[in-house]
């Protein structure tokens, strides 16, 4: 088995967590747990679809998957942040909307092809010199731009959450919004924001599937990668550019059976295709046993907050 | 600066559902004054503070800054006019550095990794005279670092009206003058002060001018010259009173639980009470003072086989328990109640009556699968008659009570069982006088039936009146247990900050000596 | 200048609350009529299509009373964990784990007498639904693992078993090729009374012992207290260990007994569709009836109307099944922000002259005065 070959095929299918793992970073850094990823990916992944499908244009498939993925993230902050709902409840009411929603509107592509200019543009672009690098240089660098995209996201959030004082801003929010809120930042703004964002990561990562990596609609799509992203959030410690890598580990165990069945190794392939939720498990138990009080959650993650709480 | 009226409260009203916390409030603050706004707690004095900061909307009445008139949708507005408050539950944010906390919220630079705004921020502590390590993380700081930090905060937004709430509370006797000397130069720079307090010698001490709030309403404005204790003590209970603490005593004084050596860890491995010994006696009120964080919470949970131990014994009547939990204890029939500091996330069951939580010390000895609630709700009824407690309905969720009615119910139940031992935890933080006082009479009555009551408190001049020794711990240590009648606020304070030496030289030379200097230890040197 | 405010309100009476909610879920019909009006559909049509699929015959009854039977008992086992405040979102997996156990013994005891084979498939079905969500309850009370995720990836990982099973281990020769598991014989068969499978009857039953256990026996006040707070719990007395490992055992053998019953009784065999969502319903039940045994029972009637209401306009209208998850959806984001105005209430603020107040609420009522 080709390491290299297996590698890049691990990144194309860990793009996708990528995505909505940023996305889901972005919410839990500023406090919110939205459980609603599966809904605002498949909302992505169904509009990016019928906007590649219908125009052709990368450009503005990406865009409305973007949007579709915000308008879930709209619905869940109105929902979590101005009415204080629940987050459990309302990320899995939001899950639940996402995939009826996808289903319904894109009941009439199922299984469509796109156009052959779009795939084009979608295509691995080797970038020069660094893809040379044995083994994870084409792995890495020799990737359609989406995948590109990805990598940007990652480091654009590392830089904004680390160097900026939006990042610090709404960090202390996910921390101590009362302690926030007293220094004068918005709470309800910072949150909005950091929502919308992160939904519309979500929404790429369902594109990612849809445009990308089938290339197709198919009901649930997603097939429980919105899960494991909430997962590897807490795996890779809230880190921005330790989710590409967490991502590709994860995008590798998805793959591994089909890899396995060609090299003769005896496989159940059934038992295969549960690795990726058993390895979450496995993953979610040993980050827990994990005493590091710097990567640990935000203290405030979950909590409504209310200004006049007495 | 020049004097002006820096702040001005008119005819200040806010309810919250059905509790009026202010009611017509007038207030005026001139710039360069020291304001005491004081009161008991749920006065309202931290309430009208919050208005002032921008936490809180009032709903009638009007602000003035400098004479404009003023109306905060936020705490950005308030923080734009100058004004800074530092809580009495700090606002920061432990996993942040001391910098990161004071930039955040700020309209500073874009990127925050710059080295000017260190040096800002340095130049500025200088020019109050006050110290701090930018890169520690709030975490790994005492308290009175934190309080610093929170000075510093809002002196870097540019405030140039403090409020400072209750900032004594958590203060060792010895750092109170310190900040008092801080105080002292925000007035010299031109500042308004105001601090809220409950506390009057301190009023005394340092202020120019006192409001007394009482059930929500500024009683009266009195400049401090003018006015004595006994006078600001009855303008704020409505009486004459002179708030002392009966001491009562018992004819037994029997050994029953006898702490040796215990040593207790947390669940981060950190060593949180080390090698502590003491005995606690039938009748007798043991008082535990410290800076919060000594291991107070820990040691109250140690003694009632919450927390384990991992090293000593626990000896109850000769009786080894250590280790056991609190059901095996029970059986026993060691019977011991636990006041702890949550009183609504550990003591009690919030959402539930007075009935259910009742049922959360007498169900496990009911017989059979089902409850029987029938039995319980006579002393429910009972508990609510003698101990005056305010409540619509015995099934009513107590989490909606006062803090007073909580408490009550809290030890009521407690006492129901007729304990041996009661441990108690900051009983009376936050409740008004007549609650106070209500819980004081409890804990006389019990310890004139024998039982023997731990007291942590963080008021050493009520330590000192109701209990008859105070133990001290220090970053988990014990550092002493003096006798109250021969001891003083003074030496335990220094042994708060474990200086034991000091302490026993005066003790021992029986002086009630002022300690004018102390060894090293505290950040303010 | 027009100002708006959030303030916390008094507690609203249980009228109020009662009003607020049906509030609720008439906006959400609302909502979803405005987007079947879209669809270029009469929404008052479809909506009276929808009644008329579940009560329109005898046949169409029996079928929403089928439809409720296995909502109600999983409703009931969530519930239970919930009122713990252990997210359990497994019910389809543990649904699973269910018809796995009663297949097992239906395939097995082909010639036993009926009454042992019932017996037989009730318990074991139980205890694997049960195992399969204990296995969380584990992970949180040992590790305080996210409940949510595990039971979840737990859901995936039973349908991938079940799909091994359903392709490979126990597929059925008979059935040529295609991938079956061989349907129950007559004595794995729930019986019928009233020709409803006696599924009513022990939905009926549960719905009166789990209100009795979690309202009235010292187990069920031990869960209440848990759920409330752990420091809580631990400070009585009880062992939090023991409540987490019982309480999610049994939640998941209710909702394995809905997966038994549906096994036995609807498809009379196992495979991937036996849930049809039944699991993932349960847990919105669940949490609309405010963790209450009867009010479970009623909203999983209307459920099931909701559900058999939808495939019968889906021929009649062409409206897709998908629909009704839009529709479940509605129902909830419309309850959840209803919920805002249990704690809160609205203060608009007008002018600095005269402030007046205004409550903003429907109906013009005000809430708390």
């Amino acid at each position: 088995m080709d390491i290299s070959l297996f590698l890049s095929s691990a990144v194309i299918a860990g793009t996708p967590l990528l995505f909505a793992t940023l996305g889901c970073i972005l919410g839990e850094k500023v406090g919110n747990l939205n459980l609603g990823i599966e809904g605002m990916m498949l909302m992505g992944a169904i509009g990016g679809f019928i906007l590649g499908y219908t125009t052709g244009n990368v450009f503005l498939a990406l865009l409305f998957s973007m949007l579709l993925g915000a308008i879930g993230s709209l619905i869940y902050s109105i929902l979590t942040v101005s009415l204080r709902a629940s987050q459990v409840v309302t990320g899995l009411a939001l899950t639940i909307f996402g995939s009826g929603f996808s289903s319904f509107i894109g009941k009439d592509y199922v299984g469509q092809v796109l156009s052959d200019n779009l795939k084009n543009i979608l295509a691995p672009i080797k970038i020069p010199l660094i893809s040379d690098i044995p083994v994870i240089g084409s792995a890495l660098f020799n990737q359609s731009m989406f995948v590109y995209l990805g990598y940007i996201c990652a480091i654009l959030i590392y830089f904004y959450l680390n160097f900026t004082k939006y990042g610090l801003n709404m960090k202390m929010i996910g921390e101590n919004p009362y302690a926030a809120d007293a220094a004068g930042i918005n709470v309800s703004l910072y949150k909005y924001i950091n929502l919308l964002i992160g939904g519309a990561l979500c929404g790429l990562g369902g594109s990612f599937l849809s445009l990308v990596y089938i290339p197709s609609w198919q009901e649930n799509v997603t097939a429980g990668r919105g899960w494991i992203a909430v997962a590897l959030v807490i795996f890779i410690g809230w880190s921005p550019v330790k989710a590409i890598f967490g991502a590709i580990l994860f995008g590798g165990l998805d793959i591994l059976g089909l890899r396995l069945q060609g090299t003769g190794i005896e496989v159940n392939q059934y038992f295969i295709t549960m690795l990726p939720y058993a390895t979450t498990i496995i993953v979610l138990v040993l980050g827990g046993l994990k005493k590091n009080n710097l990567n640990s959650s935000p203290q405030a993650l979950g909590e409504a907050y209310f200004r006049e709480d007495r | 600066m020049e004097q002006c009226v820096s702040v001005e409260l008119k005819k200040i009203t806010k309810t919250f559902g059905s509790v009026i916390a202010n009611e017509d409030v007038d207030l005026k603050v001139q710039s360069g004054e020291i304001h005491a706004l004081l009161g008991e707690n749920g006065a309202g004095k931290s309430t009208l503070m919050n208005m002032l900061s921008g936490i809180y909307n009032p709903d009638s009445g009007s602000i003035y800054i400098r004479g404009k008139r003023v109306q905060f949708k936020s705490p950005k507005e308030s923080i734009e006019c100058g004004i800074g408050m530092v809580h009495q539950h700090f606002k920061l944010v432990e996993r942040f550095t001391a910098k990161e906390n004071i930039i955040a919220g700020n309209k500073g630079k874009f990127f925050t990794k710059n080295k000017e705004v260190d040096q800002n921020i340095l130049s500025l502590c200088e020019k109050y005279n006050l110290q701090i390590d930018l890169k520690k993380r709030v975490s790994e700081m005492s308290i009175a670092e934190k309080q610093m930090l929170e000075i510093i905060k809002v002196l870097y937004r540019g405030a140039n009206i403090l409020i400072l709430d209750e900032p004594t509370a958590v203060l060792m006797p010895q750092e109170v003058g310190r900040l008092f000397n801080i105080v002292k130069r925000m007035k010299e720079q031109g500042c308004a002060v105001i601090i809220i307090t409950h506390k009057l010698h301190e009023v005394m001490a340092i202020c120019d001018k006192v409001s007394v709030l009482r059930k929500g309403k500024n009683i009266k404005t009195l400049n401090i010259a003018d006015t004595n204790v006994n006078e600001l003590t009855e303008l704020m209970v409505g009486y004459k009173s002179d708030l002392k603490i009966d001491k009562v005593s018992s004819n037994k004084n029997t050994l029953i639980y006898d702490v040796k050596n215990i040593s207790v860890r947390n669940k981060l491995g950190v060593q949180v009470l080390k090698n502590i010994s003491f005995s606690m006696n039938e009748g007798e009120i043991l008082g535990v003072a410290g800076v919060a964080g000594s291991g107070q919470k820990e040691l109250c949970e140690a003694l009632f086989g919450l927390q384990k131990v991992e090293s000593g014994n626990l000896i109850f009547k000769g009786e080894d328990i250590t280790n056991k939990s609190p059901r095996e204890v029970y059986k026993k029939g060691i019977k011991m109640g636990l006041i702890p500091e949550d009183r609504l996330g550990m003591g009690l069951v919030g959402s539930m009556g007075i009935v259910d939580n009742l049922l959360l010390r007498k169900y496990y000895d009911q017989k059979g699968l089902f409850l029987k609630r029938n039995e319980l709700t006579d002393i429910a009824t009972s508990m609510v008659e003698q101990l005056e407690i305010k409540t619509p309905g015995i099934d009513h969720p107590v989490k909606q009570l006062s803090g007073g009615n909580i408490q009550k119910i809290l030890l009521g139940r407690e006492i129901s069982l007729s304990p041996d031992i009661l441990i108690t935890s900051y009983a009376v933080r936050g409740l008004d006088i007549g609650a106070t006082y209500q819980i004081y009479d409890l804990l006389n009555k019990e310890k004139e039936k024998g039982v023997s009551i731990l007291f942590v408190g963080e008021d050493l001049d009520v330590l000192l009146e109701l209990c008859d020794r105070i133990m001290v711990l220090c970053g988990g240590k014990l550092i002493g247990i003096v006798n109250t009648k021969d001891a003083t606020k003074e030496q335990i304070g220094m042994m708060m900050a474990g200086h034991m030496e000091e302490a026993a030289l005066d003790f021992k030379d029986n002086k009630i000596e002022k300690v004018t200097s102390v060894k090293g230890g505290g950040l303010y040197d | 200048m027009i100002r708006m405010r959030i303030v916390k309100a008094k507690k609203l009476s249980k009228k109020k609350k009662i009003l607020l909610q049906v509030f609720a879920v008439l906006l959400a019909l609302v909502l979803t009529g405005i987007f079947i009006l879209l669809m270029g559909h009469d929404p008052i049509k479809v909506y009276v299509s929808m009644l008329d699929g579940s009560f329109g015959s005898g046949h169409r009854i029996k079928e929403t009373i089928v439809k409720t039977i296995p909502l109600v008992i999983a409703g009931l086992g969530i519930g239970i964990a919930f009122k713990m405040k252990f997210w359990n979102i497994g019910g389809e997996g543990q649904m699973l784990m269910g018809g796995f156990g009663a297949t097992f013994i239906a395939l097995n005891f082909k010639d036993s007498p009926k009454f042992l084979v019932i017996i037989l498939m009730i318990i074991v079905g139980m205890i694997c639904g049960g195992l399969w969500a204990l296995f969380a309850g584990i992970l949180k009370s040992r590790f305080n693992t996210n409940e949510t995720i595990i039971t979840l990836m737990l859901n995936y990982i039973a349908l991938k078993w079940i799909v091994y099973l359903q392709y490979e281990l126990w597929k059925d020769p008979a059935s040529l090729g295609f991938p079956k598991i061989a349907n129950f014989s007559d004595n794995a068969t729930l019986p019928k009374i009233f020709g409803i499978h006696i599924g009513w009857v022990i939905a009926l039953i549960l719905v009166i012992v789990v209100h009795a256990f979690l309202n009235y026996t010292k187990k069920g006040y031990e869960i209440s207290v848990l759920g409330e707070s752990e420091n809580t719990a631990k400070y009585s007395g009880m062992s939090v260990k023991k409540i987490i490992l019982l309480t999610t055992f049994i939640s998941g053998a209710l909702v394995g007994l809905a997966g038994v019953i549906q096994a036995s009784a609807v498809t009379n065999t196992l495979s991937t569709q036996l849930t049809s969502n039944v699991g993932n319903t349960a847990i919105i039940i669940s949490w609309l009836s405010g963790l209450n045994s009867i009010w479970t029972l009623l909203v999983s009637v209307a459920f099931a109307v909701l559900i058999q209401g939808a495939s019968y306009i889906q021929t009649a209208f062409q409206i897709p099944q998908a629909a009704a998850d839009i529709i479940q959806a509605m129902i909830l984001f419309c309850v959840l922000g209803c919920q805002f105005f249990l704690q809160y209430k609205v203060v608009i603020e007008i002018s600095t002259k005269s402030e007046s107040e205004v409550d903003v609420t429907k109906g013009g009522e005000t809430y708390g005065h």
